[in-house]
């Protein structure tokens, strides 16, 4: 959580580096219909500016698989970036490629600004899409590829590639035009392939795992850029990611798929606060247990209570970090946490500078103490430990 | 041209690491049972072809070759070649196309139709063809008294001959690489705004340009060498059908040391074919 908001910090900051994007909205001018590509910011507005009735992203997405059915409802307004966060297999994928065409829907509808596009084949969607390695194509040079979405549209050769050549200067990348792929670092293929998909003037920004191809240094650095260039976008974007980190950094808002459902779904400071399954509260690190409330007291499902500052009643979640939890060889007596339970050290790693415990017993839990803390209990696989949680950092909500 | 290929990349990679495992490798690699039958295979693969030079009438050469039928059968080899691969590349890459990226019912049995002609004995070929393309033939007929054309016995026929037998190692060729082509960077096209079309001709072509270019040696190889499909299909007429391997084998029953002459020819532009487009070409993963 800590490294969350460090990182969010990061991209918060304002452009320094590279040139500040200059953000033009709204139409391009009087005569900018007639040849729109001419010397102009690429972010410009496809459409005119009628009366759209219900801007933005509309879906839901039903596509069957031999093995697997994807059934998940997607809205997003202009300007939102959301985040499809998941573990491997849930169906993130899938939902990116039937938002793009490259799957057919089963069941279910999909309109953006208004337009239905379920049955719209890909090349006429405006759709943009910013695959997991990039794709670019190898034979292209980075400006060529740039170039490659705003010919197919219908602009000329000189057009499109005056076009890209803009969209490199906004990615700092102006001196790679004449670059292959296969001679672009990581970060810059990231980029040329965010502008790639950026200079067909999509109406739905579609990123998949955009940074899952990155070392951890450049994944950093690329983050915080990506950042702020989906700031910038003022359509919706859609990004999947397994990485919560990247989801909650860069999206404004978070659906989270498991089995091709949406289980969860949020800001990212709601959710990870307000786990609703255990794969989100081992993403965001909490303990996070379902029960019965009744006042004070949370019955778990599992066995043992709960006892929590909130005031519930009706089926409930508590959950609380791993830092909160305290261990003793002993059976507590004097101490003031009501919550205690007996349990037994399943396994030990380190967190950081910390030691995380992964504890079985009356209570399944993960709890973070110190080495010297871990010294001192003797712990070792196998061992007896007694752990307790006080009310005040527990947090409990209704399920 | 497989084996040319790897062991090449072999060699280079082999340049790059440390020597003395490369002599390692070349004196403990090869056990006995193995290295004898390489040997003798080897042998036997180049036996005929320096029996060939050393009998060759190296002093009447120069007359032989200078002579206008020499010439004319080897324009009329190259021409046919070389229009039969035109053809081939026409038809047969989209061919290859559909074989690999279109999803249809009875996909594999075409694939082995395509595939047929590659163990049908050419002569067989040759029959099937004047069956179907001759001036009786189930299309030919129409073809005659339509148009007015006439494939059997012509120069066309020599074409449609070498076409017939060499297209599909270029179709498999292609297929080939195609399979191994990631279709994504076809998706990655279409999300672009491009057609199906575009995508093939702007992304997909240009990525497996090298397959294409070694399959169109191999069919323009397979083509200058034709001989069962192009004589019974085309006939035996000096400067209108008889290419060279014919005029090789109606040498070889009055004048043996104009076909000796006439195989070295062959064999110069063989080895010239492969020597002048392996850099280029077959080195190209």
């Amino acid at each position: 959580m800590t490294n969350t908001h460090a990182a969010a910090a990061d991209g918060a900051e304002p452009p320094q580096g590279p040139p500040a994007p200059n953000h033009e909205s709204g139409t391009g001018g009087a005569g900018g219909k007639t040849n729109p590509a001419e010397g102009r910011v690429p972010t410009t507005h496809p459409h005119p500016k009628t009366h759209r009735t219900p801007d933005g992203l509309d879906a839901h997405l039903v596509v069957n698989r031999t093995t697997f059915r994807l059934d998940i409802k997607l809205t997003a307004a202009p300007g939102d970036v959301v985040a499809l966060l998941g573990p491997n297999g849930a169906g993130k994928t899938t939902a990116l490629r039937a938002l793009a065409g490259l799957v057919p829907l089963t069941a279910g509808h999909l309109r953006l600004d208004g337009a239905e596009l379920d049955r719209t084949p890909p090349e006429s969607r405006p759709v943009g899409v910013v695959f997991q390695d990039y794709l670019l194509f190898p034979h292209l040079t980075a400006l060529d590829n740039i170039a490659f979405g705003p010919r197919c549209q219908g602009a000329t050769k000189a057009a499109s590639r005056a076009q890209a050549a803009e969209w490199l200067a906004r990615m700092g990348l102006t001196e790679h035009a004449t670059a292959k792929p296969r001679h672009l670092s990581g970060g810059q293929s990231q980029r040329v392939a965010l502008a790639r998909a950026l200079a067909t003037s999509p109406r739905l920004l579609l990123l998949d795992e955009p940074l899952a191809a990155l070392d951890a240094r450049t994944r950093l650095e690329v983050r915080a850029q990506l950042r702020r260039h989906l700031a910038e976008f003022e359509a919706v974007a859609v990004l999947v990611t397994h990485d919560p980190l990247d989801a909650m950094v860069l999206a404004d808002r978070l659906v989270v798929i498991e089995d091709g459902r949406a289980v969860q779904e949020g800001t990212p400071s709601d959710i990870a606060r307000h786990p609703r399954t255990d794969y989100i509260a081992q993403l965001v690190g909490l303990n996070l247990y379902k029960g019965h409330a009744d006042g004070h007291t949370v019955r778990l499902d599992i066995g043992p209570a709960i006892t929590t500052t909130e005031i519930l009643s009706g089926p409930a979640f508590v959950a609380f970090p791993p830092s909160a939890v305290t261990l003793f060889r002993d059976p507590p007596t004097g101490s003031s946490a009501r919550n205690h339970w007996r349990c037994e050290v399943a396994g030990l790693e380190t967190h950081g500078d910390q030691i995380r415990a992964d504890l079985t017993g009356e209570l399944p839990l993960a709890a973070d103490l110190t080495t010297v803390a871990a010294a001192e209990l003797d712990l070792h696989p196998g061992a007896p430990v007694w752990a307790t949680v006080k009310a005040t950092q527990t947090h409990a909500y209704p399920a | 041209m497989t084996s040319t290929d790897t062991s090449d990349a072999a060699a280079d990679t082999l340049q790059g690491g440390p020597r003395r495992g490369r002599v390692r490798t070349a004196r403990r690699g090869v056990p006995l049972p193995l290295l004898l039958p390489a040997l003798i295979g080897l042998a036997f693969l180049l036996l005929p072809l320096i029996a060939l030079l050393l009998r060759a009438p190296w002093s009447t050469l120069p007359d032989q070759l200078t002579s206008a039928e020499v010439w004319q059968a080897l324009r009329l080899s190259l021409v046919c070649a070389t229009a039969a691969t035109a053809v081939s590349l026409v038809i047969g890459v989209p061919l290859a196309w559909l074989l690999a990226r279109a999803d249809f019912p009875g996909r594999g049995f075409v694939r082995a139709l395509v595939t047929l002609p590659l163990v049908l004995p050419p002569v067989v070929g040759g029959v099937a063809l004047l069956l179907a393309l001759g001036r009786n033939g189930v299309v030919g007929q129409w073809l005659d008294s339509w148009f007015g054309i006439t494939l059997p016995f012509t120069t066309a026929g020599v074409v449609v001959a070498e076409t017939f037998v060499a297209m599909p190692f270029l179709v498999i060729s292609v297929e080939g690489t195609l399979r191994a082509a990631d279709p994504r960077y076809e998706e990655a096209a279409t999300t672009l705004g491009a057609s199906r079309f575009t995508a093939f001709r702007r992304v997909t072509l240009p990525l497996i340009a090298p397959g294409i270019a070694a399959g169109a040696v191999l069919a323009w190889a397979r083509a200058l060498g034709e001989f069962g499909a192009t004589i019974t299909f085309a006939g035996n007429f000096p400067g209108r059908t008889q290419t060279m391997p014919l005029a090789v084998y109606l040498a070889l029953q009055n004048n043996p040391e104009a076909a000796i002459a006439l195989s070295l020819v062959l064999l110069a532009v063989s080895i010239a074919v492969l020597a002048g487009l392996r850099d280029r070409w077959m080195t190209a993963p």
